[in-house]
């Protein structure tokens, strides 16, 4: 069934095709905020196409493969024939969370009612919110991701329906954190386009738990798009957990945008995935800001891992600190494109970056490139990259007190990830990850949670 | 104990053990001297089975099993340490882990039980009582960021916990002040008994004032070319290596 078109102009032309003739559907039962947007993202989308090699963003990324499969398009909510909420249980000891559940990129519609929410604050679904309370959205959506000139950004515009939205009003601390389960679940090679808007008001709280899981082991591929707007004095934690099927390929662009003396931890883990592309963005927008980006990865047969980050730093006083590790096995690719601007008048600016990789094999590979921009002359930056293997020294020492090779092995690479997870503010999800790593790197991780779908 | 017949190794294509041959009874204390570059780290590497070592001839025993065989996590189960001349820094594996896991398992060769976290915590304590050390060390990664003295100090506190049947010092004296050498001897002495052994390798007589050996051997060109009692460590501290040198260049 699936056939695949290497050239780049038919890729790109297939998806505007959909686009033009699914049009209607996609208006329909969506609010005019969303449909709005389609038709200047879609021409945007075409001007660039599939982003291929010589995109310079791109470059350690082939697209073409995965966009040129044949996958089913899903433009309406569709019934799930089994209540997803006995289905998937997530048993992260002590992590007290209210759990959302979307399929396909499409909020779950017997998502349970949340019990408990501080005034005025929403948790539930894009088009939904989107057609009922759209004043929340005004301002804030595609604000930051129209400023983006990446085409898969404006695929995602171009078709988006649905997705997670959150809105917690200004000087609401909302501590418990909220779960999104983002589960694929189709019979078939599935496409998802799943758009999501995080509204921190100022000096509020809020915490954000992305998880993703393949229920079905077909081909899939999400593109995705979250925007994430801080407030001023604003603390928000983003952390995503990526553990979907080999076969499963995403591409998840996320937009952060902060507001003056406000704090952002963002942390992605990928375990699991196929084709894995994150983009993660973050405009520094109010002076003393702080912004920490934390990733690991962990890949082995044919698995790829592309992050891409991009800080831009355009006002003074404002702190970030970048910090990706990957551990590549077998026959995977990596690729880390850290890009730092500091505007002109972001002085005073301290922008630290730092990329480390093991590579357990000689046929793993990793690509690293920082992108260094800076106009402004009175910064504080850095930034470096290692590539290397396992501490050979350590092993040995290791195994001369008596602690065998493989154990040493995991206890190295434990170590060498610790340095992330041991980042994660919220402490019961720090220590069920710190698990999860240790299984992934025993090879015993098929599935994270209690889930028997 | 240990036997070692006709040993000859070589890193890189290049011989460096030469023939050497070595025994040892339980309780003997041995010294190894010996000039820079004559293989005495080498033959704590190979004995403890550390890659990048080709042996191309030769036999060593240890406890009657054929040592050469065995893996290195195995020979250190059975008994064999290895006091690092340049101990590694571990990043992110802390002390405690790693002593532990280390600990468990000799113990789990030995077919006992894995200590409980009290009674792995107690005999910490006790050992590092015993050995002055600051208690503060076991609460950081391995030998990360430790001064010269402490991770020599560490490696002798290591050797306390898992009470070796040999153990190799290989300069575990070089660069101590006197109080931390004093340190280093009590750990050693600490241990001495009737079924232990010690080879002891240093440049410096200092060391045998509080270890006092039962041998001592020169180690050049990869071979032991003189063996002794105790004395022969201070006619070498007087004379140096020079005349060996021309004996036996
Ligand atoms: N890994 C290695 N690669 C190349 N040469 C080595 C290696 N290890 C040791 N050697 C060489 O072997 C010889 C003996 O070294 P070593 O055993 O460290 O001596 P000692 O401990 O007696 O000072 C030296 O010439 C040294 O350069
Ligand atoms: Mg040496």
């Amino acid at each position: 069934m699936t056939q695949t078109l290497i050239n780049k102009k038919a890729v790109s032309e297939k998806y505007s095709e959909l686009y033009q003739v699914n049009r209607s559907t996609l208006d329909q039962g969506s609010s005019p905020v969303l449909n709005r947007m389609r038709d200047i993202a879609i021409k945007r989308f075409e001007q660039q196409g599939v982003p291929g090699f010589k995109n310079e963003d791109y470059k350690y990324t082939n697209l073409e493969r995965v966009f040129g499969k044949e996958y089913r398009h899903i433009f309406e909510y569709e019934k799930v024939d089994v209540d997803l909420n006995e289905v998937f249980r997530c048993d992260v000891p002590q992590l007290d969370t209210y759990t959302i559940l979307l399929v396909n990129g499409w909020y779950y519609a017997r998502n349970k009612q949340l019990e408990g929410l501080p005034d005025g604050v929403v948790v539930g679904s894009l088009k939904q919110v989107a057609n009922e309370q759209p004043e929340l959205l005004e301002n804030y959506l595609n604000r930051q991701a129209a400023l983006s000139d990446d085409p898969l950004v404006a695929l995602n515009t171009a078709f988006a329906q649905d997705g997670f939205f959150m809105y917690v009003p200004e000087n609401v601390k909302f501590e418990k954190p909220v779960q999104v389960i983002n589960l694929t679940r189709a019979q078939e090679a599935v496409f998802s386009t799943q758009r999501n808007l995080i509204i921190a008001g100022a000096n509020s709280e809020a915490k954000v738990i992305f998880c993703d899981h393949t229920l079905t082991s077909s081909e899939c591929l999400g593109n995705s798009v979250t925007e994430v707007f801080v407030g001023d004095r604003a603390v928000v934690d983003v952390y995503a957990v990526q553990n979907q099927n080999n076969k499963s390929n995403a591409i998840n662009s996320v937009f952060f945008k902060l507001g003056e003396k406000s704090n952002l931890m963002s942390g992605v883990a990928s375990l699991h995935g196929g084709l894995i592309r994150n983009n993660l963005l973050v405009s520094m927008d109010g002076e003393n800001a702080e912004a920490n980006v934390y990733g690991m990865s962990f890949t082995d047969k044919r698995q790829h891992v592309d992050n891409y980050t991009n800080i831009q730093h355009n006002q003074a006083n404002c702190l970030s600190n970048q910090l990706y590790k990957n551990v590549l096995d077998e026959d995977s690719v990596g690729a880390f494109t850290g890009r730092i601007h500091v505007a002109r008048d972001a002085q005073k600016t301290n922008a630290f970056q730092r990329n480390n990789n093991v590579l357990l094999t000689d046929t793993a590979k990793m690509n690293t490139k920082p992108q260094l921009i800076i106009d402004a002359d009175d910064v504080k930056c850095s930034h470096g990259a290692t590539v290397g293997q396992i501490d050979l020294d350590a092993l040995f020492y290791m195994r001369q007190r008596g602690i065998g090779e493989a154990d040493a092995r995991m206890m190295l690479m434990n170590a060498f990830a610790h340095e992330v997870v041991q980042e994660i503010r919220i402490e019961p999800l720090r220590d069920r990850i710190d698990e999860l790593v240790e299984k992934r790197l025993k090879g015993e991780l098929g599935k994270c949670n209690n889930c028997d779908a | 104990m240990l036997t070692i017949k006709n040993l000859k190794a070589s890193v890189e294509g290049k011989q460096i053990l030469n023939g050497l041959n070595l025994e040892i009874k339980p309780g003997e204390i041995h010294a190894i001297m010996g000039p820079n570059g004559a293989g005495k780290s080498t033959l704590g590497n190979v004995l403890t089975g550390r890659e990048g070592y080709e042996i191309t001839e030769g036999e060593v025993s240890f406890m009657g099993q054929d040592l050469l065989d065995m893996a290195p996590e195995d020979r250190a189960r059975m008994g064999l340490f290895l006091s690092f001349q340049y101990p590694v820094e571990i990043p992110g594996v802390p002390m405690v882990n790693f002593l532990k896991a280390s600990v468990n398992e000799h113990r789990k060769f030995k077919g006992q039980e894995p200590l409980t976290a009290g009674e792995f915590l107690k005999l910490m304590r006790e050992k590092k009582e015993m050995l002055h050390l600051d208690s503060q060390l076991t609460n950081r990664s391995v030998n990360e960021g430790f001064s010269g003295g402490e991770k020599k100090k560490n490696e002798i506190f290591q050797m306390a916990m898992l009470e070796p049947k040999l153990a190799i010092l290989d300069e575990t004296d070089s660069g101590l002040d006197i109080d931390a050498l004093r340190v280093v001897a009590e750990g050693v002495n600490a241990l001495k008994s009737p079924e232990r052994s010690a080879i002891v390798i240093t440049h410096y007589q200092r060391l045998l004032d509080y270890i006092v050996p039962d041998f001592v051997h020169v180690l050049y060109n990869g071979k032991i070319v003189m063996s002794a009692g105790k004395e022969l460590a201070l006619e070498l501290e007087e004379k140096g290596y020079d005349w060996i040198k021309k004996e036996f260049a």
